[in-house]
């Protein structure tokens, strides 16, 4: 388990006091890194704060605030704790985190949160850019914020899908996922931007179902695929365009033996694939945000990441999966999310 | 941005389906609440349905009217499912099992949790493998629902949306945190062409406050409580619009300071 270490000592400030629950103060601790907040107060000087929509991915907000208060119900009443109540809409609440980064921003721009399990903060990026291309606003703060709680610790060990080490994606021995927390927040504007040029570019994604099991992956990996192509034509770019797949790579064995079906189908080994599950964790409903960083540096520095703790690879696999770092210049990525409910999409970044 | 209506599915307290809104709206009937039908979806295989959780039940029953109406294929339909609770019926049950000295989660219960439950389930009774985006909005969620489908229209994505809100109330203790009125359900097929079976054209402007409009309600006050105590039933003013079918204007409440302006227009004869 990845836990971010001594969490529940961040405070939000006082105005904001409600918000507190431990996914909120995940994401306050993100948009404090990297000069993040001070980039936003600067973009609503230049946009206007209804201007700069808000748009984030989670799967379980702050299910833990609710988990606790059932555990301190009353004995005869059954009630939740009463300090919790009216907690409940900034806390347990889907939208909380939403709520309380449009808040703590000082944006009013449009603002929701997308809730589709692990794919949940790639398919923000998708919506921004449609926001941004329908004119409901100039830019968007995505981002992805997920935070470890009992549902998804006890959840996923039910379906035998964690494992008891570190993950080792597409390992030949790979026993499973191991779960992580995580806040990492974009600032997406128009290419046409007239400030500073960012470094890195959206260049497409892709969306798609599965249409055939809550929990596993489709065996072929055809849902997989059709996001990837979608995203390719979105992109306007063809295979060998791509210089490095980032995999969702979640290391059970279902998701990688999959995953690198579609790949190998759409790229025949051509093109190097790894996923950074191994340093990460599985960030579930911040995984997208967090790869899209990810994949920023790896644009930026030239680097590919090898597959971390991964010792021998899936005899069984066709694609080119990487065990070792790489560093080649890299001109763009395709980054891959699944998600249950057989909920795929995939993102393509470039250097501009 | 301008969309196409083609089908409608609705179920709620005093409502079994669109036909009985409509009359219920078109023939000012007087409103009784007192029977909340329940929610049958055939498309759902009937092991599954049993399995099923109400919020599911629920959504895919309006969903399903919706398409049939539209005489539309679903699998041509990219989905939107907006909720601002999702699955609390599930949430309650996973709190109770882990409020105990030997905590566990049942693998089922895991994966019915996840707020794109029904999205995930309607994906596969209806083999749709269309794009699929779960959100939620607070109070705001028929809003947000509503522009996500309009933008994946207006981006020359999607052909075809079928876009679903529903909202139902949690089982108590949960209850207290958000107490909904009654459980709703609305469904529209919705596209940026004209068809033959288009009833309807919604032109939708997000509006930054203050507008100077409140937002638009009920005609009978009888369906007040159920507008504002459910955020599903915000939809309730388009309904009764589309209802009477008359070109009119829809405001409804975004987030604390935004608006959203529904240009509503029946659609005239289709051209041979």
């Amino acid at each position: 388990m990845g836990k971010v270490e001594r969490l529940e000592e961040v405070s939000l400030k006082s105005s904001l006091s409600h918000f507190t629950c431990r996914n909120n103060q995940l994401a306050l601790l993100g948009l404090q890194q990297d000069g993040f907040e001070d980039q936003i107060a600067e973009a609503r000087q230049h946009y206007g704060a209804h201007r700069i929509g808000i748009l984030i991915g989670t799967s379980t907000a702050g299910i833990l605030e609710t988990e606790h208060a059932y555990q301190q119900k009353d004995p005869v009443t059954g009630r939740l704790p009463a300090t919790f109540i009216p907690r409940g809409q900034y806390t347990q609440d889907a939208f909380s985190v939403a709520h309380f980064v449009r808040k703590y921003l000082e944006l009013t721009g449009p603002a929701m949160v997308i809730s589709t399990a692990c794919s949940s903060s790639a398919k923000v990026f998708a919506t921004a850019s449609r926001y941004i291309e329908a004119g409901l606003c100039e830019a968007v703060v995505v981002g992805g914020v997920d935070s470890l709680c009992l549902t998804t610790l006890y959840g996923f060990s039910a379906l035998q899908l964690t494992s008891p080490g570190p993950c080792r994606p597409c390992d030949a021995d790979r026993d499973g996922l191991t779960i992580g927390e995580a806040a990492a927040f974009v600032f997406l504007e128009k290419s046409s931007t007239k400030r500073d040029r960012p470094t890195t570019a959206l260049l497409g994604y892709g969306e798609s179902c599965d249409a055939y099991h809550m929990s596993h992956p489709h065996p072929t990996g055809q849902g997989a695929l059709l996001s990837m192509q979608a995203s390719l034509k979105s992109s306007a770019l063809s295979p060998s365009d791509i210089d490095y797949i980032h995999m969702h790579g979640t290391a059970t064995v279902a998701n990688d033996q999959t995953e690198d079906r579609a790949i190998a189908t759409m790229f025949q080994g051509h093109t190097p694939c790894s996923s950074t599950k191994g340093w990460t964790g599985h960030t579930l409903g911040a995984a997208g945000a967090v790869a899209v960083v990810l994949g920023d540096l790896c644009l930026q520095y030239g680097l590919l990441p090898g597959c971390l703790n991964t010792n021998t690879v899936d005899p069984t696999f066709s694609s080119q999966i990487l065990i070792e770092n790489r560093e080649q210049p890299v001109r763009s990525i395709m980054s891959n999310f699944f998600g249950f409910g057989g909920n795929n999409c995939t993102l393509i970044l470039g250097k501009r | 941005m301008k969309i196409f209506v083609h089908g409608v599915g609705v179920l709620g307290p005093g409502i079994e389906n669109w036909e009985s809104c409509r009359r219920l709206f078109k023939e000012q009937l007087p409103y009784d609440d007192s029977v909340i039908p329940d929610p049958m979806p055939s498309i759902l295989p009937a092991n599954e349905r049993r399995r099923s959780s109400d919020a599911v039940r629920l959504s895919l029953q309006v969903a399903q009217e919706a398409v049939q109406h539209s005489q539309l294929n679903p699998k041509t339909m990219a989905t939107v499912f907006a909720s601002s609770g999702g699955e609390v019926g599930i949430l309650h049950k996973i709190c109770q099992s882990l409020d105990s000295s030997m905590p566990i989660v049942s693998p089922t219960l895991f994966h019915q949790s996840v707020h794109n439950a029904a999205a995930g389930y309607w994906s596969i009774a209806s083999g749709s493998q269309r794009p699929s985006t779960s959100l939620a909005c607070y109070d705001s969620s028929f809003g947000g629902g509503l522009l996500e489908a309009a933008t994946l229209l207006s981006a020359n994505q999607e052909e075809c949306v079928l876009f679903v809100t529903y909202d139902i109330p949690a089982p108590f203790p949960l209850y207290e945190t958000r107490p909904l009125i009654a459980p709703f359900a609305v469904a529209f097929v919705l596209s940026k062409q004209t068809l033959p079976n288009s009833v309807a054209m919604l032109d939708i402007t997000l509006l930054p406050a203050p507008t100077g409009h409140m937002p638009t309600t009920m005609a009978d006050p009888s369906f007040e409580p159920l507008r504002s105590g459910n955020p599903a039933a915000r939809s309730l003013p388009l309904l009764q619009t589309m209802a009477t079918n008359l070109a009119s204007c829809v405001y409804v409440d975004f987030l604390d300071n935004l608006q959203l302006r529904i240009d509503y227009q029946p659609c005239p004869p289709y051209p041979d």
